[in-house]
């Protein structure tokens, strides 16, 4: 048996490295420019840590709020189109300047708290749901070696902040003391720990091929071809990836936490002002979040079609690119699919989405063990071609009947 | 005294009041809360220990799944603050004499225990030596402890399925 230390990779820079990295950066460059800061050799580790930190935070959540800023807008104007109307239109030109108007809108709100709410839990809510929202962006690479903490568990700590989310969502809905919000937090807590199990093995699949949990690693894996065209179980994972992303991200047709038309918004509905702008930030952030990761573990991130080795700016915008499209996908889908049921969603996780999620992993063992790619094409081909041909002739895939639901 | 010393004993003053609020609120959910910060909070002492893996299992394990299910079942009952944790039986002498001899147990074991040190924490990843260990060293443990949280599973699905005659 082999030693585990002699085949471990090591990473050039992990977690305190990398700003153990940057500090000697930094005490470089300004013995360059021949300032003293610091009395003394070196700045100090702790100064360095908290400043890339703070400036780490503040250029994601200001770049974040500007990409939701420009979603909310995107969703509005496409929905109206979809529905063959104008959208917003008196805001700026085409109504480009209705988000900002909207924010100053939430910050002039009177902030209300219900006589019956649980006051500190209440106003706490929004706050843990945001950092639920934010705190997977520190992981992310947006380009080669552009992320704030290149971990090696990075993919592991992005899935695992959703559940921050949830705790948040349960808190609002609970503090709220209101039975719209109740029942859509009970909805959403749910939902989101339902397809954190089909999110998690799809994203497994990769992790298998990859052999990796660091998103760096695994991107740097797709520079020929994305996973999605390098194994058939990469696609399959890919597709439950996308659904069940939509459901944790609570859009439609997944959207029954907030059903407008029934539950008035679901577990925000109490809240105004601000607070809500923060559900609000969260929702637009999670779906950023979800094609982000899509996109670096499934479609090549910023190293596909061109190589973003190195190349900063070319690989922020292939992934920009490819997160827009995943978005303006999660837009269209809106306004095409209606809302399902709630024993309907359960069934598609745990009878549908689980199930083939399980076989991805399976597929993907066996694949990374023989890197028999072709073989596995055909075969799963193969098989979709069978499945669909039994499909039509029997009625077996359908939903069962509602009984009891939420 | 080093940032990490800072950190430490900031977390330490989380868990230590969060545990308190755990143990002594008797509204259930404020109960629940305060073991969520708890159990937030190790997970960054785990950090400082620089166990990553551990602390974001941490936190997918026990935030994301024991305490949501926990919160769930709360939010089941639909009744609030009239939800008072008093046990049936209570017998406040023994409960003091089991708790000295439980924090005498943690003392004595923290105080005495030899604990592996290591003069430099070496920086690199967690994950991969975990999972060699798992899967070379640990194989049986680990998938016994897979086979009984199946028929965990299995168990508590047969309890709570609906009777025959429904």
């Amino acid at each position: 048996m082999t030693e585990p230390a002699t085949i471990i990779p090591r990473h050039p820079h992990y977690f305190l490295d990398y700003a153990d990295a940057a500090r000697a950066q930094l005490a470089q460059s300004f013995r360059l420019w021949g300032v003293t800061l610091w009395p003394g050799a070196d700045v100090p580790p702790a100064l360095v840590y908290l400043a890339a930190a703070v400036v780490g935070c503040a250029v994601i959540i200001g770049v974040l709020c500007l990409t939701v800023m420009v979603l909310v807008y995107l969703e509005r104007k496409v929905s109206g189109h979809i529905q063959s109307r104008l959208g917003p239109m008196y805001v700026g030109w085409h109504g480009v300047l209705q988000s900002i108007a909207d924010v100053f809108k939430l910050l002039a709100k009177e902030d209300l708290i219900p006589d019956n709410a649980l006051r500190f839990l209440y106003s706490f809510a929004p706050a843990l749901v945001l950092v639920g929202a934010f705190a997977p962006f520190a992981a992310l690479p947006f380009a080669q070696n552009l992320v704030m903490a290149n971990m090696d568990i990075g993919l592991f700590y992005i899935i695992g902040f959703a559940s921050i989310e949830v705790i948040g969502v349960i808190m609002a809905g609970w503090a709220s003391s209101s039975k719209w919000s109740l029942f859509g937090g009970m909805r959403l807590a749910a939902q989101m720990m339902s397809y954190e199990l089909p999110l998690g093995l799809s994203v497994m699949t990769i992790i298998i091929l990859a052999g990796s949990l660091n998103l760096n690693d695994i991107v740097m894996r797709q520079e020929t071809l994305p996973y999605v065209l390098q194994s058939p179980f990469g696609l399959i994972a890919f597709i439950l990836y996308y659904i069940a992303g939509l459901a944790s991200a609570k859009r439609a047709p997944f959207d029954l936490p907030e059903a407008e038309s029934e539950l008035v918004s679901g577990f925000h509905t109490e809240y105004s002002g601000m607070r809500f702008g923060f559900f609000f930030l969260a929702e637009y952030a999670s779906m950023t979040l979800i094609s982000a990761v899509g996109s670096l573990v499934f479609l090549g991130g910023w190293n596909f079609p061109f190589s973003g080795d190195g190349r900063v700016i070319v690989g922020l915008l292939q992934l920009g690119v490819k997160t827009a499209v995943l978005l303006m996908l999660m837009l269209w889908l809106r306004w095409t699919l209606p809302r399902i049921r709630i024993d309907q969603v359960m069934h598609m996780c745990f009878k549908v989405l689980l199930p083939l999620g399980m076989i991805c992993v399976l597929g993907a063992g066996i694949e990374a063990v023989s890197g028999a790619h072709a073989v596995m094409w055909a075969l799963v081909l193969l098989l979709v071609a069978a499945t669909y041909i039994i499909g039509r002739k029997s009625n077996s895939f359908a939903p069962a009947r509602a009984k009891g639901h939420l | 005294m080093s940032p990490q010393t800072v950190i430490f004993y900031c977390l330490a003053v989380i868990i230590i009041l969060s545990a308190v609020i755990a143990t002594f609120a008797r509204n259930i959910v404020n109960a629940a809360y305060g073991l969520f910060f708890t159990l937030l909070a190790l997970g960054g002492v785990y950090v400082l220990l620089r166990a990553d893996f551990l602390a974001v299992t941490q936190i997918v394990i026990y935030v994301g799944g024991i305490l949501v299910l926990l919160l769930f079942g709360i939010l089941l009952t639909n009744r609030r603050l009239e939800d008072l944790i008093i046990s049936g039986q209570r017998s406040s002498l023994l409960g003091v004499v089991m708790g000295c001899v439980i924090f005498a147990v943690l003392l004595a074991i923290i105080f005495y225990a030899r604990w592996p040190q290591s003069e430099n924490a070496q920086l690199e990843g967690t994950t991969a030596p975990l999972g060699y260990l798992l899967l070379q060293n640990f194989l049986l443990p680990f998938e016994f402890s897979s086979i009984t949280l199946l028929a965990a599973l299995l168990g508590a699905s047969y309890l709570v399925r609906p009777s025959e005659r429904d």
